[in-house]
């Protein structure tokens, strides 16, 4: 039980040794404690961490704009005007006139005579105006019915487009790209993730489960996979798929290739709980108790270690997003029309284009975003894995 | 010791063997061969073949072989002869086009973990010893950051603000008014200016990673109780923490030495194109564009063996450090 | 320059040749106040401690854990880790003696305390492999004590600490010297601590449960090692302990504290003789004594109720009004008790039950005074044990563990957990189980129950119907039928309870597991259960968290009988449990025997517990029995020189009794079960070895008297003392 310091706490005769158990931040009543199963306790250690509880929130907002891309994009995803190439981010204004109403200025472009290339301005003549819930270009919604209303854009369609963020080489909205690569950019991780955690989970779990020479050769092939350097491996195997293969199969080679190496962390991880577990006294017990050996593992090892597991996939997923950016960002990964955060960056790869348009760096922000968030959510996680220390 | 170092020495022998075999692989991967696509490529263009040069090259590499006669002309040419193999694009033997580059990734590589110690060691010790203080949570964060940020955006900002603001580009490794001269003082200043970016850029998410685990292994190490123990024996505190629980939480300086050295030649395949480095990682991206299959291979081949070098090295030098790892484990 | 004495560094008194009157103390700690500012609250774990550390004595300082006694010490040397801080009171060092100097205000890092620690006053800890860097050569950590508070050179620090070693005991002491902790065993580890404790000749020894993780032949050296010291060089000891035989060992005067306060102190023979406080007379009560039992049979051990409170949690008034059976009403709860003061010698207690010249009160409701009538409860009646019909023969029975090094994992050798053991338990008896750690009790155990498949030998349980069977042999699906007749109460009641299920799932689950019972019938006889064990039936919902390490020990008991078995194997059952809880938790266990008509096979490491609730014991050496006798038989005449050595290092909870136990010398030796000596396993350490007989012939288990056997060449010859 856990009363705030300086806080008199009313006296009891609660023994020493129970006082940890999962101490929420506001006093929870005994009673509730003593029937608290184990991810309620976890759950009031993790409300604790300020950080965490932070970095879990924008996580679940990272994946609900993954999730609704469509509608949160002002622009699909094929939609450019090269007329656009590279125009500077909009301001969005929100008082039109002393009165409530959502615009932004168009531009004016100048053709530099040596160069070619155009220099772009703001003209605050003119005035585009921008609605909510506006018609625009089709989408299927959570890939259940197509729509056509976005949250925020312009309000004539065919009029002049709008660039909040800056638009690419081709007059791509940037905006909506980042909003679109953030499906494929987040689903990889979770995808890759959770390929790696099944291929860990089990490979782990055969080692510490029959132990013997099946351990023995699991764990050397794990050594062996942690000990090689993962990116020339990753490039060597990327470069091997065939050119004419569409987006969805690079899609799903590339999860592939990077859970191929990355389940040996968890695996090890697995097998190492596992073997701590299975010596615990209680499923000793459950031996004696005469419990088929499916359900000691399934009912009694496994449940004690699926908060660490979460705590390490959460940890993965970053890794996996960083993979995926490296790898797209050098050609290797993922490539146009797909678009993901590293597909994005591949075209920031020069330092011209950096400096004519910084904000094509502006993927990478949503990288990091991602990462620190996904960071902090898992590390705090971690923390409150084990609310039973005594 | 000696039996240690002996019975650690041997244990590299299946894993060089087994990396080896799937350096092949890898490069086997793809359906064809160079040879293919350069038929293939001259038949586009209308040009000719020489079918007397491909039998050649044919019969030497074993191409059209079974796989492992054509894994036993590599690898037994590598082993017996230090011969990688032809690079088919460069036209050249690959150990020249290796020379320079493996040298400039390998003093790269060097210098960024020193580097990374210099830098992570007074960090991880202080935000240790001043546990929760402003000072450890502005680290803790900036090591956050420092771990997420991919280090070829560090890049890309790096060129951008010498670019912006002092008007050049600071890529690569000597300005190109060096470029053919001969060593001299001003050549050497000249490497050192451009070294540090490459250095920083490497070294970032390294860095963020070992002052964690210092920080970390400082803080169980100092409940120790044996910290206590020599408290109590009257020791002033600054020589107990140099003593004895910093001498423990050194460990991660060697012990990591293999898994720093992994990211490196990672973050070289990456970075290295951005800061236009001639190192061996851009060599490596553009050999596996291009199918160009002893030099790809050698590359990862050669990048593997570095880190299980690494780790050896890594762990002989736990071994002299820790008298549990030698007494224990050198019988 | 520096006399080296190769006896004892120093045989000069401390305090030098100005030696004062014992009146004047060394150490005074008035009012202690040590709080922990943790973000749950602030804990306070010493609370206004009281204590006189008279020149040249021992004062031991009792109490349960979680009453503060570790943190008071380590508070005298400024050594209390954060969040931990002191927050008043005065540690007056050598208070006789010119400016007395209060090292609670000193810089706990400033040069004053430093000067004091490891010069003035040396520290022993409860870990000894714990408190030595493995890092550094024992060596290195004995010679910068020496160099740092006396200036020596390397060559003479080497010097004297080899000299040290030797004075601790230790052979070959320049191999120890350059050797690192984990090279040695524990009782090795405590003597180098002691060494450096002792090398610059403190005035004061703290010593903090020094022996508590050893066993109990190394622990009666330590203590007999320290003794000796004390009359070399004339220090004084503050002997932190839970262990009430070790305080009669060696206490001159005891301190016993509860909930960071001193509840009563005494002399050592006016705290066992005539305590005061019902929290001394509650704990003297509790523990089992070995002297009690002869013949007479079991009695009850008269348990404290409930358990120590956290210090979060300090009941108002008297601290132990919340288990007192003598505490007043409207008096204990609400007034801070006075302090008494009993006769002259300094003998006094903080209760509300005497008046101030030391007499009882009229109005205490119950006398507190020691009385034998309350104490026996009628004994619960059991169907005396069936010599004829074992429930349980265990033949040869092997467990070879086999240990694997090297690159391949390849074995290269076996450990001997059990080596071919012979046992049996007749239906209705307790047979204890005795033995160092690492004898190989434990892995007896779980052999039985089937845990763990034995290398060899049999195991043949006799079932209700007169079938016998060999477990040994059986497969998982053939021992289903047993699973429920055997069971296991674990020895760690955190680790024996999996935290995810509910006390209804835990205890519900063998139920389950052997289909006995489904639904609310199942819910039903767990409820049941519950009540029986004394914990309540509507915590059948709650997780184990809820539950101190007491009430987890009853939750683990409910689970291994509500199959209703025969045979219950207890490991350790009780040693994780303060005396007080371990004296419920062992009256419960024998009350459910007679309830239930249950065997117990009783599993420990601690003979007066074994001595208490067992009717025969069987003593386990290296792997093997060495001993197996009646209880009174074997305790008033062991036949094993092992068996000895074991009751003789036994701490009696009798000051009187003291230094009548004269040891036998054992060397405390590292036992590898992988490597046992050939011949006897105990030739090595034995103090009756006669001849090459003992090397190299392995003496077989025979009878040597009326339902007695032992495994020793010349048990007929040899005239052992068991416990006086």
């Amino acid at each position: 039980m856990t009363w705030i310091a300086g806080e008199p706490g009313p006296v009891d005769d609660r023994p020493e040794g129970t006082i940890e158990a999962g101490s929420p931040a506001e006093p929870v009543p005994e009673r509730e404690i003593a029937v608290a199963p184990q991810w309620k306790l976890v759950w009031w250690s993790f409300k604790r961490h300020r950080l965490a509880l932070a970095g879990g929130v924008v996580t679940v907002v990272i994946y609900l704009v993954a999730v609704l891309a469509g509608f949160l994009a002002p622009y699909s995803n094929s939609y450019f005007d090269s007329e656009y190439a590279y125009a500077p981010p909009q301001r969005l204004h929100v008082v039109d006139d002393g009165e409530w109403g959502l615009y932004v200025h168009g531009y004016t472009s100048e053709q530099d005579p040596e160069t070619l290339g155009l220099s772009w301005e703001i003209d605050e003549s003119q005035k585009v105006p921008v609605g909510l819930f506006v018609k625009g270009d089709e989408y299927r919604l959570l890939g259940l019915f197509t729509w056509d209303r976005h949250l925020i854009g312009p309000k004539d369609a065919a009029g002049p487009p709008m660039y909040l963020l800056g638009a690419d080489a081709l007059g791509h909205d940037m905006l909506s790209r980042i909003i679109h690569g953030t499906a494929v950019s987040m689903s990889i991780g979770l995808v890759g993730v959770v390929l790696s955690f099944l291929l860990g989970i089990t490979l782990g779990g055969m080692s510490g489960y029959f132990g013997g020479w099946i351990d023995n050769v699991i764990q050397r092939v794990i050594e062996f996979v942690v000990s090689i350097p993962t990116i020339p491996l990753w490039m060597g195997l990327m470069a091997a798929i065939p050119q004419h293969w569409g987006p969805l199969q690079r899609y799903f080679a590339l999860t592939v290739i990077l859970s191929l190496i990355s389940w040996a962390a968890l695996g090890r991880e697995v097998r190492g709980k596992f073997f701590a577990v299975r010596g615990e006294e209680f499923v000793m017990a459950a031996t004696v108790d005469g419990v088929s050996r499916p359900r000691i593992i399934f009912r009694h090892v496994l449940p004690s270690f699926t908060s660490h597991i979460v705590a390490n996939m959460s940890l993965a997923i970053p890794a996996m997003i960083l993979a995926e950016t490296a790898l797209s960002f050098i050609g290797l990964g993922l490539q146009s029309p797909t678009v993901s955060w590293g597909v994005l960056l591949e075209e920031a790869q020069s330092i011209r284009v950096i400096e004519t348009a910084p904000w094509m760096m502006l993927p990478g922000l949503a990288v990091i975003v991602a990462v620190l968030s996904l960071n902090f959510f898992g590390d705090g996680l971690r923390d409150a894995a084990d609310p039973y220390k005594h | 010791m000696l039996g240690y170092i002996a019975r650690r020495v041997l244990v590299m022998i299946p894993t060089l063997f087994v990396i080896s075999v799937l350096s092949f692989a890898i490069i086997q991967l793809p359906p064809g061969d160079y040879l293919t696509t350069v038929v293939a490529q001259l038949e586009v263009e209308g040009g000719e073949v020489d079918s007397a040069q491909l039998a050649a090259l044919r019969e030497r590499y074993g191409l059209g072989e079974s796989f492992f006669v054509q894994y036993y002309a590599w690898i037994s040419n590598i082993v017996f002869h230090l011969d990688f193999g032809h690079s088919f694009e460069w036209n050249r033997p690959v150990s020249g086009l290796l020379g320079d580059r493996l040298a400039l990734t390998v003093a790269l590589s060097i210098c960024t973990i020193l580097f990374i110690w210099l830098v992570a060691f007074p960090i991880g010790v202080y935000s240790a010893l001043r546990q929760r203080s402003i000072g450890d949570y502005a680290f803790t964060m900036i090591g956050f950051i420092g771990l997420a940020v991919p280090n070829f955006m560090i890049a890309l900002v790096l060129m951008w603000v010498g670019l912006r603001y002092f008007g050049q580009s600071p890529g690569g490794i000597v300005s190109p008014e060096y470029a053919g001269a001969a060593w001299n003082l001003g050549k050497l200043l000249d490497v050192l200016g451009h070294l540090w970016v490459p250095v920083v850029v490497w070294g970032t998410a390294g860095t963020a990673g070992l002052i964690r685990i210092l920080r970390n292994n400082l803080l169980d190490e100092l409940r120790k109780p044996y910290v206590v123990a020599a408290r109590a024996r009257g020791l002033p505190e600054r020589r107990l923490t140099v003593k004895y629980p910093l001498r423990v939480a050194l460990n991660p300086f060697f012990s990591t030495i293999g898994w720093i050295l992994a990211s490196l030649i990672g973050a070289d395949a990456i970075v290295s194109r951005v800061l236009n480095l001639d190192t061996t990682g851009p060599l490596l991206l553009r050999a596996l564009m291009a199918q160009d299959m002893y030099l790809a291979g050698s590359l990862i081949l050669i990048s593997a063996v570095l880190v299980v070098i690494g780790t050896l090295i890594s762990d002989l030098l736990l071994g002299w450090l820790d008298p549990r790892v030698r007494l224990r484990y050198g019988q | 320059m520096h006399a080296i004495p190769t006896q004892a560094p120093s045989v000069m008194p401390a305090g030098g040749s100005t030696r004062r009157q014992d009146d004047e103390p060394l150490l005074r700690i008035d009012g202690l106040r040590t709080h922990f500012f943790t973000n749950e609250g602030v804990v306070k774990a010493v609370d206004g401690m009281d204590l006189t550390v008279p020149r040249g004595k021992t004062i031991c300082v009792v109490g349960e854990s979680g009453c503060g006694k570790s943190i008071t010490a380590r508070s005298v040397l400024q050594l209390v880790d954060r969040p931990g801080r002191i927050v008043g009171g005065e540690v007056r060092w050598r208070p006789g003696t010119g400016p007395a100097t209060d090292l609670a205000r000193l810089d706990p890092a400033g040069e004053e305390i430093r000067r004091i620690r490891g010069g003035e006053i040396g520290m022993v800890f409860q870990e000894p492999m714990a408190s030595l860097s493995p890092m550094y050569t024992v060596g290195d950590q004995l010679a910068e004590t020496l160099r740092l508070h006396q200036g020596l050179t390397r060559e003479q620090a080497r010097e004297k600490g080899i000299d040290l070693l030797r004075w601790v005991g230790l052979p070959r002491p320049e191999r120890i010297f350059d050797s690192y902790s984990f090279q040695m065993s524990g009782g090795m580890c405590q003597r180098v601590v002691i060494a450096i404790a002792l090398s610059c000749d403190p005035a004061l020894l703290i010593a903090d449960e020094p022996t508590t993780a050893l066993d109990v032949t190394t622990q009666a050296r330590i203590i007999e090692l320290l003794k000796n010291l004390q009359d070399q060089n004339g220090m004084a000891i503050v002997f932190i302990t839970h262990d009430l035989g070790v305080v009669a060992e060696i206490a001159d005067d005891v301190t016993v504290m509860y909930l960071g306060k001193v509840a009563e102190h005494g002399s050592v023979d006016e705290i066992f003789s005539n305590p005061k406080h019902p929290y001394t007379q509650s704990l003297l009560r509790s523990i089992p004594t070995m002297r009690s039992s002869s013949g007479a049979g079991r009695g009850r051990l008269t348990a404290i109720r409930g358990m120590v409170p956290h210090p979060q949690n300090r009941p108002s008034g008297c601290p132990f009004h919340t288990r007192c059976d003598s505490a007043i009403p409207g008096t204990c709860e609400s007034t801070e008790p006075p302090l008494i003061q009993f006769g002259g010698e300094g003998h006094r207690a903080l209760c509300h039950l005497y008046d101030q010249s030391g007499e009882l009160r009229d109005t205490s409701p119950k006398p507190p005074v020691m009385s034998v009538a309350t104490v026996e409860e009628p004994q619960a009646k059991r169907p005396s044990p069936r010599a004829d019909a074992p429930i349980l023969d265990v033949q040869g029975l092997t467990m070879h563990f086999p240990v694997k090094s090297g690159l391949l994992q390849r074995t290269r050798g076996y450990v001997r957990a059990v080596d071919a053991v012979d046992l049996k338990i007749n239906a209705g008896e307790t047979l204890g189980l005795v033995g160092e750690s690492g004898c190989g009790k434990t892995t007896l155990g779980r052999c039985i129950a089937r845990i763990l498949t034995p290398t060899a030998g049999q195991i043949h349980y006799r079932g209700t119907d007169g079938e016998s069977v060999d477990l040994a042999g059986l497969r998982s699906r053939d021992l289903q039928r047993y699973r429920r007749q055997i069971r296991v109460i674990f020895q760690d009641p955190h680790s024996s309870l999996n935290p995810r299920m509910t006390l209804g799932q835990i205890i519900g689950e063998p139920l389950r597991a052997n289909r006995i019972a489904e639904g609310s019938e199942r819910e039903d006889r767990v409820a049941e259960m519950l009540s029986r064990v004394g914990l309540r039936p509507e915590y059948i919902r709650r997780y184990p968290h809820a539950f101190s390490g007491g009430e987890r020990q009853r939750i683990n008991i409910a689970r291994a009988l509500i199959t209703e078995p025969r045979l219950v194997i207890a490991d350790e059952a009780v040693s994780a449990l303060d005396v007080s809880v371990r004296a419920q938790i062992l009256n419960l266990l024998v009350d459910l025997q007679a309830e239930f008509d249950l065997t117990y096979l009783f599993v420990s490491h601690d003979l007066s517990v074994v001595e208490h609730i067992s009717d025969r014991v069987t003593v386990m050496y290296l792997g093997k029995v060495v001993e197996s006798a009646a209880t009174a038989d074997l305790y008033r005449q062991p036949h094993h020189p092992y068996a000895e050595t074991l009751m003789r290092a036994v701490p009696v909870p009798d000051p009187r009794l003291r230094g009548s136990r004269n040891l036998p010398d054992v060397p405390d030796d590292v036992l590898d079960p992988a490597n046992p000596p050939p011949g006897c396993p105990f030739h090595t350490r034995c103090p009756h070895r006669r001849d090459n007989h003992c090397d190299d012939e392995v003496p077989q288990l025979r009878s040597t008297g009326p339902n007695r056997h032992t495994a020793c060449h010349y048990a007929e010859s040899l005239t052992l003392r068991g416990v006086s």
